[in-house]
């Protein structure tokens, strides 16, 4: 195919929004029901969890645009060359931070889907509000799931940026600096929801 | 003051492969001087701070008033021209080194051809010959001719891609200053006629999907040409222009 470079590229910055940035602030809705006590979040887990079709969801929404995503992220990582010590501007900050998220978030991704749907798929455990009771009993679990979560709604929000920048929907500076206002409030919103189901765990 | 001295610690390097060492300058100071007049200091007296008579300094530089991008440096770590760095305004003592980002030819001259190639690859330029008097071209309003000459002030001097941190040997991005370019010759009446030539272009390998957003370049350009709304505009263009080639277009010109 022609162009192929510029065509991944393209499709990564969309895949980081849809179907993923969705997946994302739906999974932490749904995780929210647990600070409604065990039985709501039981409830909620278990109609996720008997949608039609979940094979196919899980394979296409989830795990196949988050593949993509992150192979081609870390070779994103890999090409660039930080300087923000010389350059501090607040994009560039941005920049470098979209980076280290990104790393760590792929970190946190591959652990957490290792201990919750991995271990389910092996049938060693059941989806259910006191698997997430006894991961978050460790504190180191407890504040690698926070650093993990924030790293991720950072990653998200700050992609939602790039991506209205990447696809040309903003494009003056006015409408740069607006879009950067509003994609903080989606962090700030999405990370309360994401660490305050955390907390409801503990 | 005529026995003020300053300090100039220049990284040099005396040809392309051999490895840079710095030397420093004690020079003579005088009122007014820029970065172009300090390091001719080095040329008229060509003794380091040791008392070593060396080779002078070599620099590239022309117009001596910031249109022709050939002096830029990295002084006191900031990339910009040397003819418009104004000794009375930067801290002591002064460094100066070549541009990391561009091949060293020697000392401060790097070779900055590989803008000039990119320039040929988005094909920054209008083609107006025929085989027959092709007449004047349509008239451009005055507002945008006034908005198109601010991009048109770009000259090549690639501080834009000393600054951005897409632009290295990893990678074959080429960089902010060829993408403005697309837009300023997009945005010209007759330049227009050839508008998915030059977007095609900005799609291959090394074209606009390099850009990552930092947005240093129009942070740091001299010029003050606003390179990020020219990449954001020119992703909206480049993203419709790859539809139509995917989808097919009755106005795909």
């Amino acid at each position: 195919m022609e162009n192929r470079d510029f065509f991944y590229r393209r499709l990564h910055s969309l895949l980081g929004v849809v179907p993923i940035g969705i997946f994302l602030v739906q999974h932490l809705i749904v995780n929210h029901f647990a600070v409604y006590g065990p039985e709501s979040f039981n409830k909620a887990a278990h109609f996720m969890e008997s949608l039609p079709f979940r094979y196919a969801l899980e394979l296409f929404v989830i795990f196949l645009p988050i593949l993509f995503h992150a192979v081609l992220g870390v070779y994103i990582v890999f090409v660039a060359k930080n300087n923000v010590r010389r350059y501090g501007f607040f994009r560039n900050w941005m920049f470098y931070l979209q980076r280290i998220t990104g790393i760590i978030t792929l970190i946190f991704i591959v652990w957490h889907v290792w201990q919750t749907r991995v271990q389910i798929g092996l049938g060693n455990v059941e989806l259910d509000y006191s698997l997430m009771e006894d991961i978050l009993a460790s504190p180191v679990m407890f504040w690698f799931y926070v650093l993990g979560v924030v790293s991720t709604t950072f990653h998200f929000a700050n992609g939602l940026w790039s991506f209205l920048v990447s696809w040309g929907i903003v494009v003056s500076p006015r409408s740069q600096k607006i879009a950067t206002y509003a994609t903080l409030l989606v962090f700030l919103a999405v990370t309360y929801i994401g660490i305050r189901a955390l907390f409801a765990f503990v | 003051m005529a026995e003020d001295k300053i300090t100039l610690i220049i990284t040099r390097q005396d040809s392309p492969d051999s490895p840079s060492y710095q030397e420093t300058y004690k020079i003579n100071y005088r009122k007014n001087m820029n970065i172009i007049s300090a390091l001719m200091e080095t040329q008229s007296n060509p003794y380091n701070a040791d008392g070593e008579r060396r080779p002078p300094v070599n620099w590239e530089s022309n117009c001596l008033e910031e249109v022709c991008g050939a002096c830029s440096m990295v002084i006191n770590g900031e990339p910009r021209q040397a003819c418009s760095t104004l000794v009375d305004k930067l801290e002591q003592p002064i460094h100066i080194a070549p541009m990391s980002t561009f091949p060293v030819v020697r000392d401060l001259v790097v070779d900055r051809s590989r803008m000039f190639d990119s320039l040929k690859k988005v094909k920054a330029w209008i083609p107006i010959d025929g085989t027959y008097d092709l007449g004047p071209g349509p008239r451009m309003p005055e507002k945008k001719r006034q908005w198109a000459y601010e991009l048109s002030k770009c000259m090549t001097c690639g501080v834009c891609l000393e600054a951005c941190p897409n632009v290295n040997s990893k990678s074959d991005f080429i960089g902010p200053a060829p993408l403005s370019q697309v837009r300023l010759f997009n945005a010209h009446p007759t330049g227009e006629m050839h508008k998915s030539e030059r977007l095609n272009a900005l799609m291959e390998d090394g074209g606009i999907q390099g850009c990552g957003n930092s947005q240093n370049c129009v942070q740091v350009c001299p010029k003050g040409i606003p390179l990020t709304t020219s990449i954001a505009a020119l992703n909206r263009d480049t993203n419709i222009q790859s539809f139509k080639n995917f989808f097919g277009s009755d106005n795909n010109y």
